[in-house]
């Protein structure tokens, strides 16, 4: 398609690439031709450091209904997640009482 | 039994503002002289596809060098450079062109050239290659293959780093233009293919187009579930019959 479209998510947190780990503060989120992955078209994101420059990134090409398939469990995880780990603390400040 | 050779490399050569950036250049050995060839890279970059199709055109006697238009992003890997261009809009229409020309005067300071350059290019590189085509003296011939974008129908896609829609320019193509495109393209899709095709022959400019059923956008990478084996063999085969035709006759004057 070659669109140049990309969207770019502002994040907190970390990612591990070829160096080793490195914090990220930016996806750039794109869906065009990938450059590994054999398919015609991807779901590309590169994670990045923008505030340093942005030179290295981790990258991911999926599918289109891998993409989607994988929203779909990060809410997921997020939900569960955040349920378990609010019981944990909620456990935790009852302990403690 | 012929002797076949060829010799492919990275070499560097002097772009845009003088700029001295990368490229693979292939190209046959022995014989000679050789036309050459520019070959423009697509979105995704300097990959291995793009030196595959640069040993080819060399295999059929076109000296070919293909630049890496992302290296003022490097240095890394394409893939690495190609995802930081992406992320800055892409490479300005200003830049390519100064680097094709580079690649121009490249090919023709070479003792073994016959005089005589094409430019091709696939994906945003057949846009950049329709756009030289009608920017750049000293093409001989032009082989656009599924350049998107050729027609800009949204005003906004135009920008600072392209800002005018190639067709714009067709008035001063300056060199025969070979066009080949698959039915089921989305960009360029058939309409925008049929349009380009009408203001070509509106302005008598010496073009041949041809569409592929069955075919869609890249239909001649190998590497992706679009490769179109008999569409691409075809292809291929009205590329090498164009250049042959077009940038053979400095040769012959030479010999004669």
């Amino acid at each position: 398609m070659c669109s140049y479209i990309v969207e770019k998510a502002k994040l907190f947190g970390s990612a591990k690439g070829a160096k080793g780990w490195m914090r990220i503060d930016t996806a750039n989120v794109y869906y065009d031709h990938p450059f590994h992955a054999p398919l015609d078209h991807a779901l590309g994101i590169d994670f990045i450091n923008e505030a340093a420059g942005g030179r290295e990134r981790v990258a991911v090409e999926l599918s289109a209904e891998s993409a989607r398939e994988l929203v779909q469990k990060i809410l997921a995880a997020l939900a569960s997640g955040e349920i378990e780990h609010g019981k944990l603390a909620r456990d935790t400040v009852a302990t403690a009482k | 039994m012929t002797y076949e050779s060829m010799l492919a490399e990275t070499v560097v050569f002097r772009g845009h503002k003088g700029d001295i950036g990368e490229a693979y250049y292939a190209r046959p050995l022995g014989g000679g002289p050789w036309p050459g060839v520019v070959l423009i890279h697509h979105m995704p970059g300097w990959d291995e596809w793009i030196k595959e199709a640069t040993r080819k055109l060399a295999h059929h006697g076109l000296a070919t060098i293909s630049p890496h238009l992302y290296f003022r992003e490097g240095p890394g890997s394409p893939d690495d450079v190609g995802a930081r261009v992406r992320a800055a809009g892409g490479v300005a229409d200003e830049q390519v062109l100064g680097d094709v020309a580079g690649c121009m005067e490249f090919l023709r300071a070479q003792p073994y050239a016959n005089g005589k350059v094409g430019v091709i290019g696939f994906c945003s590189g057949g846009r950049h290659t329709y756009l030289a085509a009608c920017s750049l003296a000293g093409i001989d011939a032009a082989v656009d293959c599924w350049g998107g974008n050729v027609i800009v129908d949204d005003p906004k896609q135009l920008n600072a780093k392209r800002p005018v829609a190639p067709i714009d320019l067709t008035d001063k193509m300056r060199c025969p233009l070979l066009g080949l495109f698959g039915n089921d393209d989305e960009n360029p899709n058939r309409d925008q293919v049929n349009r380009t095709e009408a203001i070509l022959k509106k302005l008598g400019k010496n073009y041949e187009f041809h569409r592929y059923d069955g075919a869609g956008h890249a239909f001649f990478n190998a590497a992706r579930p679009a490769y179109r084996p008999e569409q691409a063999l075809d292809g291929w085969s009205k590329v090498f019959a164009f250049f042959h035709k077009h940038l053979a006759a400095a040769a012959a004057a030479r010999a004669a």
